[in-house]
């Protein structure tokens, strides 16, 4: 039971990594992996939305705000294993090569895959984020207490 | 009254045509790429988005390019496409509360944890045009310095933790919201159903609601207890899975007020609140969301109805929403001929009534 806890939240971690992903990065290190599996669909890829939902305050019941752009399929390879893509925005290449990643990453290919895909580009969005937090911090207010008073 | 008519066909192609040449302008100047919108007229790009209630940079730059930078135009293009879109499911509530901050802000609170982080923000310049934007150069990096690691709490929990403030309802059941999307507006409208409708609702109706609430109709004394803008991953379930996962980031704007409130029949003396949430970087639009939300919650609340504008919601939900006000007042321009045919010919008969009426009577004296 806690291995598969644990193989689910690893799944999950990279099924998000890959729905967030900018796709011009993700496709550029895709492209640099041979492995190119045969494959049937079982979903061929398909763009809906997904209804974003905030909470009234923050923390209070929930309400819709607005849809967002969702691509996702799902395809077999020969062996049956069945990869899953559900990602944001309208691009069909990203959501199959998710697809296909979700896969491999169930097969021994998946320590190759982790290593020139995944973990580059989880580095890369990482990077951008960390670029961003740093300029925030920079513009961070620093008061000074002026001297006030005659004491 | 509609009558199929023909005719026009040419002249309508004709004038298609017009428009994409004058879409394009002057050919000796470049054309504008999707990319340059999206990434330079950003502000306008979040505001197609907002209110056409789609998260989509892409899409709302063409739609930018397609309307000519008509941003009502862009929005109602942007809606009629997420009507093709079929609907995978809803999302799991964002948490606002783990958003990673590029602002984030208290006009309450000077020393929250956290801090004042300004952003990049049109705040404190001088609104004085920079003729330097009118040559093309590069932009030195903003400076950067070490970067916040852990999440930044929202501030009205410190509010919370004394009693000072209203706690929002526990969200004891994940009811399934209202969604004005689905089904028609019908009032009353419970809060999550106000809060859909503002947040896709027109920037500047949304704004001058919340003006009149600050020059004395309904007026709420509002704070700005905060107001961040950043980004948030969003999660749903997936059911041929099992689980949940994240489907992707969305940067929002999110504003909630603190208001002073003394009390009524029902509640104690407390700070109560207003809530703004918008897609993208839109502040004018979430603090206007939250002051009018305020203003709304006048029932839930216990205080009088003094008839003001912002306190109707049946007047503000009805006239929010900018693609149908501007459907329905731009079909007045398009061909009435039967009916304006009708109006004619009862102007004259009454006109012929009232003129034989006078020679009636002068006839009698």
């Amino acid at each position: 039971m806690a291995d598969q806890e644990k193989e689910t939240a690893a799944r999950q971690g990279w099924m998000g990594l890959l729905a967030r992903a900018p796709e011009a990065a993700l496709m550029a290190l895709w492209d640099r992996v041979e492995e190119r599996p045969a494959y049937d669909w079982l979903r061929a890829p398909e763009t809906g939305g997904v209804m974003v939902r905030g909470r009234t305050g923050g923390t209070g019941a929930p309400f819709n705000l607005g849809e967002m752009t969702v691509t996702r399929c799902a395809l077999a390879l020969a062996d049956g294993t069945v990869g899953h893509a559900y990602v944001q925005g309208r691009s069909r290449a990203k959501a199959e090569a998710a697809a296909l990643i979700d896969a491999l990453m169930q097969t021994e290919a998946a320590e190759r895959i982790r290593t020139r895909v995944l973990e580059p580009l989880a580095a890369q969005m990482a990077e951008r984020a960390e670029t961003r937090a740093a300029r925030a911090a920079a513009t961070k207010v620093e008061f000074f207490t002026l001297v006030r008073g005659e004491d | 009254m509609y009558v199929a008519v023909k005719g026009g066909e040419r002249a309508i192609e004709n004038a298609h045509a017009w428009l994409a040449e004058e879409r394009r302008g002057d050919i000796s100047v470049a054309e504008l790429s999707l990319a340059q919108i999206r990434e330079q007229l950003s502000l306008a790009v979040n505001r197609v988005m907002a209110e056409g209630s789609l998260y989509d940079p892409d899409l709302a730059a063409l739609a930018i390019k397609q309307s000519r930078g008509d941003l009502i135009e862009a929005i109602f293009l942007i809606r009629a496409y997420r009507t093709t879109l079929p609907r995978f499911g809803a999302s799991r509530a964002v948490d606002t509360g783990a958003m990673a901050c590029d602002r984030r802000i208290s006009a309450t609170f000077k020393d929250a944890p956290g801090g004042q982080v300004l952003g990049p923000t049109f705040d404190y310049t001088h609104r004085l045009l920079d003729f330097k934007l009118a040559a093309e150069g590069a932009v030195p990096p903003a400076p950067s310095a070490p970067p916040r690691r852990e999440p930044t709490p929202h501030i009205t929990e410190f509010l919370g933790q004394e009693g000072l403030i209203q706690p929002e309802p526990e969200p004891e059941s994940e009811a399934v919201p209202r969604d004005l999307t689905r089904e028609p507006l019908e009032f009353p409208a419970d809060r999550a159903l106000r809060l859909q409708s503002l947040a896709r609702g027109d920037e500047g109706f949304v704004l001058g609601m919340a003006y009149s609430t600050q020059r004395g109709y309904a007026r709420n004394h509002a704070f700005v207890g905060e107001l961040r803008i950043g980004r948030v991953t969003v999660e749903m379930e997936i059911p041929e899975l099992g689980f949940a996962i994240e489907i992707g980031e969305v940067e929002l704007t999110e504003c909630e007020t603190v208001n002073q409130f003394k009390g009524s029949k029902t509640e104690p003396p407390q700070f109560t609140r207003g809530y703004g949430l918008v897609f993208g970087q839109s502040e004018r639009k979430a603090i206007s969301m939250a002051l009018v939300d305020r203003a709304l919650r006048w029932q839930e609340l216990g205080e009088d109805n003094l008839g003001a504008p912002a306190q109707d919601e049946e007047f503000v939900l009805s006239h929010c929403d900018n693609i149908q006000a501007t459907g329905f007042l731009e079909h007045i321009k398009l061909p009435h001929y039967v009916d304006f045919q009708s109006e004619l010919e009862l102007v004259r008969k009454l006109r012929r009534e009232a003129e034989e009426r006078i020679a009636r009577r002068e006839a009698a004296e």
